[in-house]
């Protein structure tokens, strides 16, 4: 332990002092480029040079895969502490390193690479951020609540620019503080990007301290919606800038080219979206470039709809948006995976470089410093924020079911912090605006501000004022079940008495999606209530976990499971889609299974790891949802699993725990698969690593010597999956223990009887 | 209808306003609807729901129907159903799916909130005794899911029976090897529904305008 902890500390210092010394070779090598090549070239003359050193050639790719590197190694060396990540944001981390990255080029004199140009920003490094952004957005809160995010990020931006900017205006025409030829379309600009927020790292924390949904998702959906509204108004105010004079027909055509950008950005993704989702449809032997349409749409619309002068930011969000639940049920599950990790990496990667970016350019150029015009920034980005979300909010609470108190405002409006987008924008301002660099300072300083000074002081605020929570993780079949049930009957309540709200037009809008979309987009269309998809969901996760202890610090969140859950440990995140598809893949998979137990008895067979584990999977899907019923302390007990189907009660001298909770006999059933996979079982009982450890030794033995006999036996039990048991359903009463052993009498169970005795050994240690 | 029939009727929606929580506009929209659904007369029977064709397509359309007739649904201390109901039981009924007052005080909310889920708990608890058996929440599961699916009854099953056992795990923590699980009682109910917010969910939103009365 302590060893760990000593290496732990001495990673870190060794990774920052790594990171320190990489950056800075890459750009002390920028100098010593010219002169390799001169020597290069005089050597060719004379003979064939046995060692070369050809920079120039390769001198692009090595400093963007070095800059990479260098924030990927940053990210590493952040979570090395795991509370440093909790009460420092992330962002805060990558500018600290990108400052000391700045300070150290400053100090060998060297320039920051000029990688960051227009055109790639715009090109290549936004797209991801945006994707990220609109593929991971949980659908189901954002459509609820769409009327409140459209409005507080669209009307918001607007508001926070114009009021920023023309309270700008007035300071700078006071001579006092030396900035008077800054015209209004300037500060205007300069309003308009500022006023985008990016409360990435605010995010983190309220899903961490589970704020209630309404204020995450709105939080979630301006950061989203207001880049794409900045970048239109800062695309409009650049060309106004450009012009001497604005007239009153160029503010109408501004408002009228707004919505035109708007609205056509989102048809545009709509449109690839579905295309999109149509295409993958038809993917299924080709799965490994599943994962290309997704990207590759989405991109094109992106690209089509720059090309259209239409808002490309939202036509790449309404396809992650409309896409993603389709193509999430036609896709292999691989391909699922692989393009959330991708998506999530190339997200990562952007923001990364763009805040090391910030921190090396905040050293390195040269500033251009306006006391006044500065603090009069700071103080009119809060208070036009705090004055926008006020007044948006209580114009909008009315129409709202839950309304947003002032926690729920103050929060939102503390975490409006600026970050890479803003910074972006100001690095690429053309340089015909002359008060370029002043606008570079203030952008610069009122994202430190926000970053540092918002961002840490954020989580213990909202702690302290106890804004309301919901309970994000709670996921269990009652509550499905119920939560399902209620919907239907406010439904009902609504058509008896004439009165339609939301929750009508979800209905009618569910409805049409499963019989028409889903029948056009969706390639085996079998609809499944979400009842059923979050039973599997369950299932499959107890299962994911039994096998496979997940990689702790996976951040993909919200999607992937949280490790150190709470005592209920019953619920992960995984989307209903997700399951749909695990769900048949491992129904199709286990259908094969069924067929292929019989050939693999042969002796010439090679064990199939594959499958012998996906038969164990369903087993302990099984196994564990009784288990999860017991509690945490029986755990790790060896608890004998409650198959009520089968008789053994010696089974149950293990622990009285097993006796509590039967459940139907169907698992019984599934369990039958089983015995004919005794011998490699012995492999796989070593993996189950979170079960009743101290049992494996002593079954062992038992499985090799019973496996072979089982399985003969069970031959003829294959396929047997639902109907083997036809006692067992029905003549169960109300759960109870002891009724079991009415099972011996069973004629169908008769012949394994014997089996299942001698195979006791066999099944307690997969608990 | 006569000046003294509308006056009349206007004490009564004062009346019926402060009993139920609705507002007097919100009743006489309410009471419209009533007389539209029973064509202009004054008890309100179970066929006279089939009139509303969007009902047909609710998967749970005969629990929803019966908690209409229910007695335990009136706030009285009733058992059993009846075959006919006034006005003000069905305004009763109703008053279930108002949106919580945030105004009310901590119990009244949590009362509030406990007669929301007492009326959903009648509804599964269809022969009155005081705990959903297995039986009752597999047709409910089985209903549920009937509507998207084609599956058989034995998934079903499943999934009610393992809906028991969580239940059966969260509420009674510890139970002697031998005890029968007898059924989800209301206080178990209660705790599924714990850090929930029903009152967000559970509502209609009522509308005071003078609605004109949609035929359907």
């Amino acid at each position: 332990m302590q060893m760990g902890k000593l290496f732990k500390r001495n990673c870190y210092a060794v990774f920052l002092i790594f990171l320190v010394v990489h950056a800075s070779w890459g750009y002390v090598s920028n100098g010593n480029q010219s002169g390799t090549e001169d020597e290069t070239e005089s050597e060719q003359e004379q003979n064939l040079p046995v060692f070369t050193l050809n920079y120039s050639r390769i001198q692009m790719p090595l400093e963007i895969t070095l800059w990479i590197l260098l924030a990927s190694f940053a990210k590493i060396g952040f979570n090395v502490y795991e509370r440093i990540t909790i009460w420092i944001p992330e962002t805060c981390l990558l500018i600290g390193v990108g400052l000391i990255v700045g300070a150290i080029m400053h100090s060998v004199q060297e320039r920051p690479p000029a990688v960051l140009t227009s055109r790639v920003f715009f090109l290549y490094i936004l797209p991801p951020l945006v994707l990220d952004s609109g593929y991971f957005m949980p659908i189901r809160p954002f459509i609820e609540n769409i009327g409140t995010v459209l409005w507080v990020a669209v009307v918001g931006t607007l508001w926070n620019s114009i009021g920023v900017g023309l309270s700008l205006y007035a300071v700078c025409c006071i001579d006092f503080f030396g900035v008077r030829d800054i015209s209004v379309q300037e500060n205007l600009l300069f309003a308009s990007i500022i006023s985008a927020v990016d409360p990435v790292a605010v995010l983190s924390i309220f899903e961490d301290l589970s704020v209630n949904e309404q204020l995450y998702i709105v939080a979630l959906g301006e950061c989203l919606f207001s880049d794409a509204v900045t970048v239109v108004l800062y695309d409009m105010f650049t060309f106004l800038a450009g012009m001497p004079k604005v007239e009153s027909r160029d503010v109408f055509l501004g408002m009228t080219r707004f919505l035109v950008v708007g609205v056509g950005g989102l048809l545009l993704g709509v449109l690839f979206g579905f295309v999109a989702a149509f295409t993958t449809r038809f993917t299924s032997k080709v799965s490994e470039i599943e994962p290309l349409f997704a990207f590759m749409y989405s991109y094109l619309a992106y690209l089509v709809a720059d090309m259209l002068s239409t808002s490309s930011i939202m036509a790449i969000v309404t396809c992650a948006l409309t896409m993603k639940y389709y193509v999430e049920e036609n896709v292999a599950q691989n391909s699922c995976t692989t393009i959330r990790h991708v998506i999530k990496m190339l997200a990562t990667l952007s923001e990364t470089v763009i805040f090391l970016f910030l921190g090396v350019v905040t050293v390195t150029t040269e500033h251009q410093w306006n006391w006044g015009y500065m603090l009069f920034t700071l103080l009119f980005a809060f208070v036009w924020r705090a004055l926008g979300v006020v007044v948006l909010m209580h114009v909008i609470n009315p129409f709202r079911t839950i309304g947003f108190n002032y926690k729920d405002q103050f929060s939102l409006t503390y975490g409006g912090l600026r970050g890479a987008i803003s910074f972006a924008l100001v690095f690429l301002l053309p340089q015909t605006i002359v008060w370029r660099r002043l606008f570079l300072t203030a952008t610069v300083t009122i994202i430190i501000f926000t970053v540092f000074i918002q961002g840490i002081s954020i989580r213990p605020l909202i702690q302290f004022i106890n804004v309301r929570k919901t309970n994000w993780k709670l996921e269990s079949i009652n509550v499905e079940i119920h939560v399902r049930a209620m919907e239907h009957t406010v439904v009902g309540i609504e058509d008896i008495c004439a009165q339609w709200s939301h929750h009508y037009w979800k209905d009618k809008l569910q409805k049409f999606n499963d019989r028409f979309i889903r029948w056009i987009l969706i390639r085996d269309n079998q609809p499944e209530s979400s009842i059923v998809s979050l039973y599997k969901k369950l299932e499959l996760q107890n299962v994911m976990d039994i096998l496979e202890p997940p990689a702790v610090g996976d951040s993909l969140s919200p999607e992937t499971p949280n490790q150190e859950e709470s005592a209920s440990k019953l619920k992960k995140k995984f989307l209903a889609s997700d399951l749909r598809n695990m769900h048949n893949l491992l129904s199709k998979n286990m259908y094969k299974i069924r067929q292929r137990t019989v050939s693999y008895t042969s002796k010439h067979a090679l064990p199939d790891e594959t499958r012998t584990r996906e038969i164990l999977m369903r087993r302990h899907a099984s196994l564990h949802r009784s288990l999860r019923g017991v509690g945490e302390q029986h755990k790790n007990l060896a608890t004998t699993q409650r198959y009520f189907s089968l008789p053994a009660q010696r089974r149950w001298e293990h622990t009285s725990a097993s006796k509590r909770y039967p459940i139907s006999g169907n698992f019984g059933a599934e369990v039958e698969l089983d015995h004919s996979l005794a011998s490699p079982r012995s492999r796989l009982l070593r993996r189950s690593t979170s079960l009743g450890a101290r049992n494996l030794g002593a079954c062992r033995d038992m499985a090799a010597n019973a496996g072979i006999a089982a399985v003969k036996d069970h031959r003829g039990r294959h396929g047997a999956r639902r109907t083997s048991r036809p006692g067992s359903s029905q003549s169960r009463p109300p759960y109870p223990c002891p009724a079991r052993q009415h099972h011996l009498q069973d004629p169908v169970n008769n012949s394994n009887n014997r089996m299942e005795a001698s195979d006791n050994g066999m099944w307690s240690p997969l608990l | 209808m006569g000046a003294f029939q509308s006056v009349h009727q206007e004490d009564n929606y004062e009346d019926l306003a402060t009993r139920t929580g609705f507002s007097p506009e919100q009743i006489r929209n309410l009471h419209r609807r009533f007389k539209h659904l029973t064509q202009n007369g004054d008890k309100l029977r179970r066929d006279h729901f089939r009139v509303i064709s969007d009902l047909e397509l609710n998967p749970i359309q005969s629990q929803i129907i019966e908690a209409f007739f229910d007695k335990r649904n009136f706030q009285g201390n009733g058992r059993g159903t009846v075959s006919e109901i006034g006005f003000e039981e069905f305004l009763i009924v109703m008053s279930y799916f108002l949106p919580t007052d945030p105004n009310l005080t901590a119990e009244e909310r949590e009362s509030f909130r406990q007669r929301k889920l007492h009326f959903l708990f009648n509804m599964y608890d269809t022969d009155d005794d005081g705990k959903i058996t297995v039986q009752e929440y597999r047709h409910v599961v089985q209903v549920l899911i009937s509507q998207s699916d084609n599956l058989d009854q034995e998934e079903a099953k499943e999934i009610a029976d393992a809906a028991m056992l969580e239940v059966a795990s969260l509420a009674v923590v510890h139970m002697a090897p031998d005890e029968f699980y007898e059924g989800i009682t209301f206080e178990h109910f209660v705790k599924i529904w714990k850090g929930i917010e029903i009152e967000m969910k559970m509502h209609v939103r009522f509308s005071h305008l003078e609605t004109t009365s949609i035929c359907k």
